[in-house]
């Protein structure tokens, strides 16, 4: 009994992610815990998609089943749960059944090397860039799958449209990607990484966020990879495979009820899946703003403050409206039920005050920040642009992105040359 | 128990490879002999980092990385030649390649 | 691996071989992490399973298969074909039962960190040759591709 203790808290003191210290029972709570944080998030996307965009439109959105439509994503869920399962007579059961399941695999496989914090991840893969482009790409083949297993039309060229636009764009995003892991050799060694922890802590160590190294070359590549992984991911403006006025709804046009549910589930950690390369990779990670050059005591203990006052922010965003509610005996519930999330927020808010959490919560705070602004962008461009056409979309992906992948990457290895060569004379 | 030894491996290969020969010899649709030479490939594949773990060096692991793209390249131009020769028969059935036959 | 080989030979339906082959490939790299080759089991998934097999995919929808999957299946020299391979996996019993004692006991255990930097530094240093050609072969492969499967030269 005492050594599984030890065994259970011998992880508490190292200073590796449970995958390389070999501890499964830490493994097995990290997957627990990301697979929860996964849900919440695509929960709380979902509501924040349909607010904000409304909000961009100048309407209000869901305002009805919680306060300020704060229980939709619930409802959603509820109904998609109790909508009955169809599948087409002539379909192909066996593959009907396997594709949903094969883009959800692979879109939440992903997140076993995500990277929260120098030791917050479930692994660290040697590999771990590898490895997420890898079984990315293989939601593709889930989607093929879903298109020629529902046995009509649509989906079969929704499907085909879709895999098309994603395989291309896959090789704008590889070559983006091997641009930025060329700035992780430019170190002492002169040895790169392809660990995901390993390249934060080179960003860490050469004292730049990559977007901003060599510039312009880091701000091109992330901007290729940022057009890269909108298109990657079959959102706005690259939706033309489930856009509801071209295809009706692509290649899960026969999918109801759970399985269809499957299919936005994987779409959605797809999403923050890439945001969470992009961040990984350009924007520093988990590191808070300026870690060099403003370190030391007091700017540490200000910007460890931001968590707690984030969701205190919240907090009082939601006393503001509780006020601002109809004061109507049939509101009662709602303003009630909102006053309540307020005081959840900011009892959140509050335990992050509190030293030993703040000190492990920074890095998850600084990641979960940089992605929830990757998903704002999605959202703002899903309301602002207007739809590629298909034609239009590929030939973007090979036309323009893929020269400019090329181009960024010669230059950022010409220049890494260079800088070895004149600076370490 | 069974420590998995460098033989293991390849007698997991050789049965890999043996599949492969069976299905390119014995299927009839086209796609599916170019799927088995994929099969056999990725049992050369298996032997060439088996045998790379066993001495040590990363050779039969750059080996196998170049294997992978020939396939890779020898899949894309024998899914071509299929597309070219379903365009003017009609059928994907490879008894049907007679054209030299007298 | 070996239950998804030998449904990629005794499917009817060219869609069930090709999902089965990517079972055999998937199954493949988690050999090669088992071998200690973690940047093998990578390349393994994103190209063969993730880049091959959607090619498959592709072509598979655009031959149509409504009329092969009511035809025979097994082509009209599968006894020989049989006879070959069971000679074939004849010779491999014999091989390695002769030889099952010149290989050693254990593989060797052994985590390095550095796989990608090792492998990088041969591709690049000693097997340069061989990267430029296969890159020329890809070219090769590529515009042999197009031309092929072009309506009109």
């Amino acid at each position: 009994m005492h050594e599984i203790l030890q065994y259970i808290s011998s992880y508490l003191t190292s200073d590796k992610t449970p995958g390389v210290a070999g501890n499964m029972f830490w493994a097995f709570v990290y997957i627990m815990l990301v697979f929860l944080g996964l849900s919440v998030a695509v929960i709380a996307m979902n509501w924040l998609e349909r607010k904000i965009l409304a909000h961009m439109q100048v309407r209000l959105g869901p305002m009805r089943v919680g306060p300020h439509g704060l229980l939709q994503p619930i409802a959603d869920a509820i109904k998609l749960l109790l909508k009955e399962d169809i599948m087409p007579a002539e379909a192909d059961g066996f593959v009907f059944w396997m594709a949903p399941l094969i883009v959800v695999l692979a879109a939440f496989t992903v997140f076993v090397v995500v990277p929260f914090g120098p030791t917050h991840a479930i692994t660290d893969m040697n590999i771990g860039i590898l490895f997420m482009l890898g079984v990315s790409s293989l939601s593709v083949l889930g989607i093929v799958m879903a298109g020629w297993a529902s046995n009509s039309h649509y989906p079969l060229i929704g499907a085909l449209r879709s895999s098309a636009q994603m395989v291309s764009y896959e090789v704008a995003m590889g070559l983006a990607v091997v641009s930025a892991i060329l700035m992780t050799s430019l170190n002492s060694e002169g040895t790169g990484t392809l660990s995901m922890i390993g390249i934060v802590q080179a960003q860490m160590a050469q004292g730049e966020w990559f977007i901003f190294k060599f510039f312009p070359l880091g701000l091109v590549a992330f901007f290729i990879f940022a057009v890269a992984m909108v298109a990657e991911t079959n959102r706005a403006p690259f939706d033309l495979a489930e856009a509801e006025s071209e295809l009706t709804a692509g290649f899960h046009t026969e999918y109801s009820g759970f399985r269809w549910s499957l299919f936005f589930l994987a779409e959605y950690s797809a999403m923050i899946a890439v945001s969470s390369i992009a961040v990984t990779l350009w924007l520093g990670g988990w590191l808070r703003p300026f870690p060099n050059w403003l370190s030391g005591s007091p700017s540490d203990q200000i910007f460890s403050f931001f968590p707690g006052v984030t969701f205190l922010f919240f907090a009082a965003i939601c006393f503001f409206n509780t006020v601002r509610m109809p004061k109507h005996p049939l509101f009662r519930i709602q303003t009630i039920g909102l006053a309540g999330f307020g005081v959840v927020l900011g009892l959140i808010g509050l335990v992050m005050f509190y030293p030993p959490v703040s000190v492990r919560v920074q890095d998850i705070f600084w990641f979960s920040a940089k992605v929830a602004g990757f998903m704002y962008l999605y959202i703002w461009y899903r309301g602002t642009f207007p739809r590629y056409r298909f034609d239009q979309l590929m030939q973007m992906g090979w036309k323009v992105l893929l020269p400019m992948g090329l181009g960024v990457l010669i230059l950022t290895a010409g220049v890494a040359l260079l800088q070895e060569k004149i600076w370490h004379l | 128990m069974l420590h998995i030894t460098t033989l293991h491996y390849l007698v997991l290969g050789a049965a890999l490879f043996l599949l492969g020969v069976i299905g390119v010899l014995t299927r009839r649709n086209v796609v599916i002999v170019l799927m088995s030479i994929e099969l056999i490939l990725n049992a050369v594949n298996l032997n060439l980092v088996a045998f790379s773990r066993m001495w040590g060096g990363l050779h039969g692991q750059v080996f196998a990385i170049f294997v992978i793209t020939d396939a890779a390249a020898e899949a894309a131009v024998g899914l071509g030649i299929l597309i070219a020769f379903f365009r003017n028969k009609e059928t994907v059935n490879i008894d049907e390649v007679n054209l030299l036959k007298w | 691996m070996l239950i998804g080989g030998i449904a990629v030979i005794t499917r009817k339906n060219p869609v069930h071989s090709a999902l089965a082959l990517i079972i055999t490939l998937l199954a493949q790299a988690s050999l090669y992490l088992m071998l200690y080759a973690p940047f093998v089991a990578g390349v393994q998934i994103i190209l063969y399973a993730g880049g091959i097999m959607v090619l498959f995919l592709f072509v598979i929808m655009l031959v149509s298969i409504d009329r092969s999957i009511r035809e025979r299946q097994f082509n009209s020299q599968w006894i020989v074909g049989i006879i070959a391979a069971t000679a074939l996996g004849g010779l491999f019993i014999a091989v390695y039962a002769k030889g099952s004692s010149i290989f050693p006991q254990h593989v060797l255990p052994a985590v390095e960190n550095d796989n990608t930097q090792k492998i990088a530094t041969m591709l690049y240093g000693q097997y340069m040759f061989a990267f430029e050609i296969a890159s020329l072969l890809l070219l090769v492969a590529i515009i042999g591709a197009v031309v092929m499967a072009k309506k009109r030269i």
